[in-house]
Parts: structure tokens; sequence; C-alpha cells
């Protein structure tokens, strides 16, 4: 009885809750596709959340100095630019500690996240408190006609993928290309094959750190992007450690979907609603006895679910999700004298 | 007698020399990083910046007695939590959950404390303290459990448990123990139950019980069957089963008694100096433990000399901001540049020319498994 008065409480707020669930959804995605094409050829990033604050902060810090120079727009586009060029330039940092030097990767990753507090929270300090000026602008959303928006039933679901800025926009796009080149292309077989049998794909010819770097870096200015979300779509201004965990949250999304784009999204897109049903169930509060229990469930808890979940995927009590084979081993070649 | 002092320097050196050697090349390069962002301020370019920055950070850590106080009362969960991260690091085990273990040791020891507010302090300190030491192993005793039962791997799950135990403790906070008259979700006053202050303003009991932890887990670690277990399983689970010890056993009993030390931290800095819990109380120690514990190079004396390195930093800091206003952040920095540095030893060697050391065991220890390896059942 709860359960169905569950359901059809859900399709009576889905209106409200669908527009705003790829919105939270995107920087989880992002991060996680991050996740996804670094893992995949064999390197693990717990940085993810470093450099998603540190490209925020970066994507910011251009668009706040160009804005009153080069206009809006302009200083947008280049804050994008600078936040993902940010997310790259980490990528080959790391690439280069876990490739390269071989260095424990769980290590790299920390002081990743350890490093992108300090330098945000210093320069934030530094340069843009003191400024005492307003922010770098948001970039808008695309409205569309009313007409569209009351279409019966597929209103809310074009309002959920099209009335949103253009990061969020391109997140359907990003996740099911790189589904796509993962699985069908020479790069997609590429990397599998160099983070599940690194040895294998060398004697075959691959060269297993260009590859990694490759992945590295790419996957990493994915995260650029989700840094720039962040600031630069989603809220506006910068905050010290403004990321508040969806990086950590975009690695239990790619765990969740079994180190797979299509799966780490819909992950994302769970993980997502989640937080929006949090909110809106304080907002629209349910009718008898189900009101009482959603509201009697705290929205910390709304907050602590998408983690507790992946304990849960993770120890493999529902559908164990297992990681590619070399994921996290640094490669040597051998034999050379 | 002078030779085997010598030798003894010499080898202390050999161990010390990487950690040290990073410890100054970070201080260099965060150095440069205030002197280039000084260039954006009020105040124009300032290439003497560092100099009196770390001269007042000197002086606020180390200038008074109260001083040379605050850096031991930083230090000590430090140590804490460093020997949380090394133990896990000598089995072979990351344990990045010291921050959520150490937000469960301080709210339990904040709730327990404060419900025995009134009762007679030779009481309440210890309950309070043992409380927070059990929640911590509690949380620490998880994903070593499922380490061992299902193979999660434990980096993967105490993120996620730090993660969602600071949503749970502020529910907890906010709905379960809140305490009235406050404007704020916080725990009640602590009363009787913090911890007695033994010298000048501020040195609480806490130093001491850290101490005293360094040189418990040094004697656990190289002098008891239960360490040595610990250690096998560190450098080679496979050869540890086969000499017939349980890696799984050794393992999930590393894990609990990683996160009673860093529930201990947590309920020192709780008792000693926040004094009641609320949503957002900073979980700082966490990271600055698993720097603490790298740099000590996971051996209890290293650690020692490491936290109370760091806990000079952190004391020091809000006296650099307020002279010469460089950002207390930048000693975030330096432990990033610290880590970079230990990390990736090459470059150490190459700035300062040492040949690469054959490899010690005991280095090798602190080598983390990710989770392409599993522990074989």
């Amino acid at each position: 009885m709860i359960v169905v008065d569950f359901v059809v409480y859900l399709f009576t707020v889905l209106p409200d809750l669908l527009p705003i669930i790829l919105g939270l959804a995107t920087p989880l995605a992002l991060g996680a596709l991050c996740g996804v094409i670094n893992e995949r050829a064999g390197v693990v990033n717990i940085g993810i959340e470093g450099i998603m604050l540190w490209s925020a902060f970066n994507g910011y810090l251009a668009g706040f100095a160009l804005h009153d120079t080069i206009g809006a727009g302009p200083s947008l586009a280049l804050g994008i630019a600078t936040a993902v060029l940010t997310g790259a330039v980490l990528g080959l940092l790391h690439a280069w500690l876990t490739v390269t030097v071989r260095a424990d990767q769980i290590i790299a990753g920390t002081m990743m996240n350890i490093a992108a507090f300090g330098i945000t929270g210093y320069l934030n300090r530094l340069i843009i408190t003191p400024s005492g000026r307003g922010g770098a602008g948001v970039l808008g959303v695309l409205h569309l006609p009313p007409e569209v928006i009351g279409l019966p039933a597929v209103g809310p679901i074009i309002r959920m993928f099209f009335e949103q800025g253009p990061i969020a926009m391109s997140v359907v796009f990003f996740v099911i290309a790189i589904q796509l080149l993962l699985f069908r292309s020479r790069w997609g077989l590429r990397t599998r094959a160099v983070g599940e049998h690194p040895k294998a794909a060398d004697t075959l010819g691959i060269d297993v750190f260009k590859q990694r770097y490759l992945n590295v870096v790419l996957g990493c200015a994915f995260a650029g992007l989700a840094g720039a979300y962040l600031t630069l779509e989603s809220t506006g201004s910068f905050q010290n450690g403004m990321t508040g965990g969806r990086g950590f949250i975009a690695l239990a999304a790619m765990i969740f979907g079994r180190w797979t784009p299509v799966g780490a999204f819909l992950g994302a897109l769970m993980f997502g609603t989640a937080t929006a049903l949090g909110v809106v169930v304080n907002i629209r509060v349910p009718e008898g006895d189900l009101g009482q229990i959603l509201k009697s469930i705290p929205t910390f808890w709304y907050a602590a679910l998408p983690y507790l979940v992946t304990i849960v995927i993770l120890a493999g009590v529902v559908g164990r999700s297992i990681p590619p084979a070399a994921d996290g081993v640094p490669y040597e070649k051998e034999g050379r004298a | 007698m002078r030779q085997r002092i010598a030798r003894r320097l010499s080898a202390a050196w050999r161990t010390a020399s990487i950690p040290v050697l990073s410890t100054a090349l970070a201080l260099v390069v965060a150095g440069v990083v205030v002197i280039a962002s000084s260039a954006f301020t009020g105040n124009g370019f300032q290439p003497l910046l560092p100099v009196g920055a770390y001269l007042q950070l000197f002086v606020g850590a180390f200038g008074s007695t109260t001083a040379i106080g605050n850096t031991l009362v930083a230090a000590a969960p430090l140590m804490l939590g460093g020997l949380a991260v090394g133990l896990g690091f000598k089995a072979g085990l990351f344990n990045i959950g010291v921050a959520g273990q150490f937000l469960a040791g301080a709210f339990a020891a904040a709730v327990v404390g404060a419900s025995l507010a009134t009762s007679t302090g030779i009481v309440a300190v210890p309950t309070a303290f043992v409380a927070g030491a059990l929640a911590g192993a509690a949380l620490g005793f998880i994903p070593g459990f499922l380490k061992a039962r299902t193979g999660a791997h434990e980096v993967v799950t105490t993120i996620m448990l730090n993660n969602a135990i600071g949503f749970l403790l502020t529910w907890g906070v906010t709905d379960l123990v809140r305490a009235p008259g406050f404007s704020f979700p916080r725990t009640g006053d602590l009363g009787n139950s913090a911890l007695p202050i033994l010298l000048g303003r501020n040195l609480h009991i806490g130093v001491p019980i850290a101490f005293l932890a360094i040189f418990v887990i040094r004697w656990l670690l190289e002098r008891t069957t239960v360490g040595f277990q610990i250690r096998t399983v560190g450098a080679n689970p496979n050869a540890a089963r086969y000499a017939g010890m349980s890696p799984l056993l050794v393992i999930t009993f590393t894990m609990a008694l990683s996160g009673l030390l860093a529930g201990m931290a947590g309920a020192v800095q709780m008792l000693g100096v926040i004094g009641f819990y609320a949503s957002g109380i900073s979980a700082n120690v966490g990271f600055d433990s698993i720097a603490v514990a790298l740099l000590g190079r996971s051996n209890p004396i290293g650690i020692l000399f490491a936290a109370l390195l760091f806990g000079a930093f952190r004391a020091g800091a809000p006296l650099m901001q307020i002279t010469t206003s460089v950002p207390v952040e930048v000693i975030d920095i330096i432990e990033a540049l610290v880590i970079l540095f230990l990390a990736a030893e090459l470059i150490v060697r190459r700035v300062f020319r040492i040949r690469a050391a054959r490899a010690v065991p005991e280095e090798i220890a602190t080598v983390t498994r990710t989770w392409g390896e599993q522990v074989a059942r």
C-alpha cells in the first residue's frame, strides 16, 4: 500500500523533479566519466574531487578576471576552456606520477585532493575575497517555448534534457560518445587491453605508457568540465571546498555503473534523484501515512545514501561490481638490459 | 664507541634523509608560491615575504610557553591519527577513513562526555575517552571486516564511510542528541568530562597519552607476535598464510585497531580542545594524519617527529596569517608538496643528488595494494 502510494507520489512530483535531476547529476556523471576512462586503462584516480575543485576555481578565476574587459559571453567560454585545461594539466601530473614514476596511485590521488583544497583556499582568501567584486556570471539555461513545455507526458522529459545550460546538456552526448568509443573503437579496445592485461597489450605492440597517459589526461579534462559546471553554470561563485564530496560520489557512480559510461551515468542520475527527492519531499509533502514516513526520513539520510549503496555493492551483497584486472597496478617493462 | 655512534647516525640519516629533504624542498616551493602570489595582492610583489612568513610561523609555534603548548596540543591528535594510518600501512592497508573515524570518535566522546558532565572527572573523562576510541574502532572494523569477508577494497569503503558518516553524525546532532538552549544544533557542555589541564593554559592530558601511544604501538609492532603478524601480512600475505597466520583475521584486527587510534584522536581533540560536537567541525586531522604517516615512514618514532612538525605548522599558522597576511592554507600546500616529493622520491634524489638506496624491508611494507590485487582467500 505504502509502496503504491510512493509510486503515485513520485509520478505527481516528477514534473518538479525531472528538470533538476540532470543538473544535480552533471558533475557526478562527468567525474564518473573521468573515473571510467582512467580506470579502464588501469590507473586509479581518487583525486577527481581535487581536480574538480581546482578546475572549478581556475575556471572561475579566468571568468572573473576577464568579465569586465571582454564581456560575459567570451569570458565564460574562456573560463570553461581554462577549467578543462586545468583538468588536463592536473591529469598530466597524475599520469606522470602513476605511469612514469610508478608512485602509489592512492597516495598520488590523496596528494591531489589536499593540494587542490590548499591552493584554492589560499588563492581564494588572497585574491577573490578581498576584491569584493561580483562573480564571473553564469551560463544561461536554454528557454523552451511554452507549447513544448506544456506537452503532456513528454514535456517534463524534454525539460529534463534540454531546459539546461550547455554543460549539463552536453553530458548525455559525452556519455553516449564515450560508451561507443570504449566498446566500438580502436582507442577503446586498446584502453581496455591496457587496463585488463598490459603485458599482453605490450606484446601486441600497444604502447602501454602512451595509452595510459592519453586516458588519464583525457579523463581529467572531463573532471575539469565538471568543475566548470559547478562555478560557471550552477552557482556563479566559488566557495572553499565547494565540491563537497562530489568527486567521491562520482567514484561511487562509476563503481555502481560497473566501469561503463552509461552505467555510471545512470548511477549519477540515481544519486541526483536521491538528492532531489530529499529536497522535494520537504517542499511538497505527500498526504497520509506516506507523508509521515517520508518526512520522518531526515534529509541527511538521502545525502548519505549514495555512499552506503556503494559499500553494499562493493561488498557484493547485491550484484558484485568487479574492477578491470590491472586497475591500480603500475606497469613495468621487463627485460630491458 | 665513537665509531658506533657515527654508524648509528649515518643509519638514521639514511632513513630520515628523504623525509627531511622532502620537507625542506616543500618549504622552498611553497615559498615560491607565496612570492608569486604576492604580486596579485594590494601590497604588490614581495620577494622576501616567505622569510617573514616562516619566521612568524616559527614564533607562532615555539615563541612562548603557550605557543609550545599549542604545538604539542595540535600534535597529539596527529600522533594518534598518524599511528592509525601508519599501522594500516604496515599491514599493507590504506586507511583513508581516519577522517571519518576521527569524527565518530569526537561525536561519541562529546555525547558521552556531555551526559557525564556532572559526574566526577575520574569517572567521566575515561568513560568519554573510551567511548570515542570504541566508536572509531567500530567504524574501522567495518571496512576491515568487509575486506576480509568480501574483498571490498578498504580505500573505497573508507572513502564512502568518511562521507556517509559526516551526514549521519550531522543528523545525529540535529535530531537525536541536540542540547537544548543553543541557537544551533550541538551537543551539551562537557563539564567535568573535559580533559584535565596539566601545564600552563592548554597542555591537556591527551598529550602524554599520545606520546604513550607512540611507544605502545612501537612495542606492539616490534616486540609482539601480533606485530610480527601485521608486518608479515603487509610484506607478503601469501607467505603469511603459508606460515600458518590468518591474513583475513590480521586485516580485520589491524583496521579495527587503526580505527581505535583514530577514534582516540577524535576523543582527544573533542575532550581537550573543541568541547562540543556540531556539524562542520574540522576533520583536517584525518588528512594531516596521512601526511604524518607518510613523512614518518610508518615508523612510530618517525610519526612522532612528523606529528610535531605538522602540529607546529597548524599551531603557528594563525599568527603568520595575522602578521604577514599569508593565508593559513599555505600549510595545506606544504603538506601536499611533502606528499608529492615523498611519492616521487626521484625528484628529491635529482635535486639533492642522492643515490638510490637499497630497498629496505621496512619501506617495502609501506607500499599499499590498490584494487587490482586482492588478497587470496
